[in-house]
């Protein structure tokens, strides 16, 4: 079990203020990470520091051995752009492939096979020639989530994945999750769905306003004073 | 009626002027469709009316060739708009505003004070809705054109990949390592290209009719972003095509008539969309 990502008293923040401070935690090969926050809290900062798109203003973000920041395959909340984009299934996850490209203008063999046994495994590969924007809300998350996967096979970040999902779809997408993260794919999921959080994760990343409140594995999460405030308050499931 | 069009090619300026009417459809269209996605729109609109103060300036200092002066100008305010947009300091659609009238005013007044022009209200209209400038192009217009719609061409097929990952998911591109702000430099400067090109066609003020209209209308019928490009530009060039014939032949103003088999065109396309229920 390598460690992927080791973040030292990170400080995240713009400018013009700090966001939160105090991170300390490490995500190892395999773990399904899941970070709690309420609005506000810098989940979506400490999201862009695990891109490498905005780096923390003090501490250390380090990624391991030969894993990058550019190795992370990223499920973004959706756009307004793309509800009524005009792309079929298979140009968005074949874009996927495209950091692979580098300065080549077009795909080679590999890359659009790679599209095609994606979209298999997703079971999205009837829907290869629809147009995304007529799929419903757990298949569009679905396309997304096949992009993620060709760009990478290590980690997948997930921002609020289920946001906008009827109950069965939501269920669907996490149990699909949670077999991709079996298979050895390292999960991060920013979430507001405790339960479901609580269900699948091997560990919580819970952050406060301006600070850390508890990070560790689900099991001692449950027995901690920041998760019991948590459930209690939530009105969770008492797990 | 035929033997009226090819009585009218005999003349080497229609044909120079069908050949960039054409080009310009071409290269604008393409570039349409990711500025409608985008929401750019009116970031071409801006920049046309860039064009115009870039031209009434270079018209004040008598340079012969104008578009040393114009393209330069157009081409820094397109990286300039694009900046703001990214800045939240002033709302990008104000800014965009705030540039495109304030050239267009300072166009018209330079042009006012300084042109020693006999027939300035003509200057101006022609600059604005290109009623007659596209029959004063010369050789050297015409090559200019042709060698900015080829750089324009290359750039859209060797990036069209690159544009379509930027245009769809920006946040996703960025993530995976793709430098997303270049490319949307380089979707900047083609556009002011476009423009500087267009505006002898159609003028400045009805040039973002030629980046939207193709767009939109294949957009009503066509589900993939190969398939709408590839339609949004054989609408554009037929609409082309067909505009400067009728005005050829009916002496009505090229620009303007393009637009109109534009608009004709997006209507019928609505039509069938909503009858064949894809629509939306």
């Amino acid at each position: 079990m390598g460690r992927q990502i080791i973040c030292r008293n990170a400080t995240l923040g713009y400018e013009d203020g700090i966001v939160t401070e105090g991170l300390d935690f490490t995500v190892s090969e395999g773990d399904y990470l899941c970070i709690l926050g309420e609005n506000g809290s810098g989940k979506s900062t400490l999201i862009k520091a695990f891109l490498g798109l905005r780096p923390q203003v003090s501490g250390e973000i380090e990624w391991c051995g030969d894993f990058s920041a550019k190795e992370i395959g990223y499920l973004p909340q959706q756009t307004s752009v793309q509800r009524d984009f005009p792309a079929s299934v298979r140009e968005i996850v074949l874009s996927g492939c495209l950091a692979k490209c580098g300065l080549r203008p077009f795909y080679n063999k590999y890359e659009k096979k790679l599209a095609e046994k994606t979209m298999e495994k997703l079971h999205i590969n009837h829907l290869a020639n629809r147009c995304y924007r007529e799929l419903s809300g757990g298949q569009q998350q679905r396309v997304l989530l096949a992009r993620a996967l060709c760009a990478t096979r290590k980690m997948l970040l997930l921002d609020e994945p289920v946001t906008a999902l009827d109950p069965k779809a939501q269920t669907n997408l996490y149990e699909l999750i949670a077999s991709l993260n079996r298979e050895g794919i390292t999960i991060i999921m920013v979430s507001h769905d405790l339960n479901s959080a609580l269900k699948y994760a091997s560990h919580i990343l819970h952050i406060g306003s301006k600070k850390q409140l508890f990070f560790g594995t689900k099991t001692n999460y449950l027995n901690s004073s920041a998760g019991l405030e948590f459930i209690e308050t939530e009105g969770g499931k008492n797990a | 009626m035929l033997e009226k069009i090819a009585y009218y090619f005999e003349f080497p300026i229609v044909r120079y002027a069908l050949t960039v009417a054409l080009l310009v459809a071409l290269c604008a269209s393409l570039l349409g469709v990711t500025l409608v996605l985008k929401r750019f729109s009116f970031i071409g609109d801006g920049l046309s009316h860039v064009a115009f103060g870039a031209t009434a300036v270079a018209t004040v200092t008598g340079i012969t060739n104008q578009m040393i002066i114009v393209i330069p100008l157009t081409v820094l305010s397109a990286v300039l708009l694009l900046r703001t947009g990214q800045n939240t300091k002033i709302k990008g659609d104000a800014v965009i505003a705030m540039i495109s009238v304030g050239a267009l005013a300072v166009g018209y007044m330079l042009i006012n004070m300084f042109s020693q022009s006999a027939n300035i209200a003509g200057d101006v209209c022609s600059t604005l809705f290109g009623s007659t400038s596209i029959l004063t192009l010369d050789k050297s217009d015409v090559m200019l054109c042709m060698g900015l719609s080829a750089v324009v061409l290359c750039v859209f097929v060797l990036f069209y990949n690159k544009i379509f990952a930027v245009t769809f998911d920006e946040n996703f591109s960025k993530a995976t390592g793709i430098n997303s702000e270049i490319y949307n430099l380089i979707i900047a400067i083609i556009t002011a290209l476009i423009i500087v090109l267009a505006m002898k066609l159609v003028g400045s003020l009805i040039i973002s009719a030629l980046i939207i209209f193709p767009a939109i209308t294949a957009m009503r019928i066509f589900r993939s972003f190969k398939s709408v490009i590839l339609c949004s530009a054989v609408i554009s060039v037929v609409c082309s095509g067909t505009g400067f014939f009728i005005s050829l032949l009916f002496g009505t103003p090229v620009g303007a008539t393009i637009v109109t088999a534009n608009i004709v065109v997006f209507f019928i396309f609505s039509l069938i969309s909503s009858f064949s229920g894809q629509k939306k």
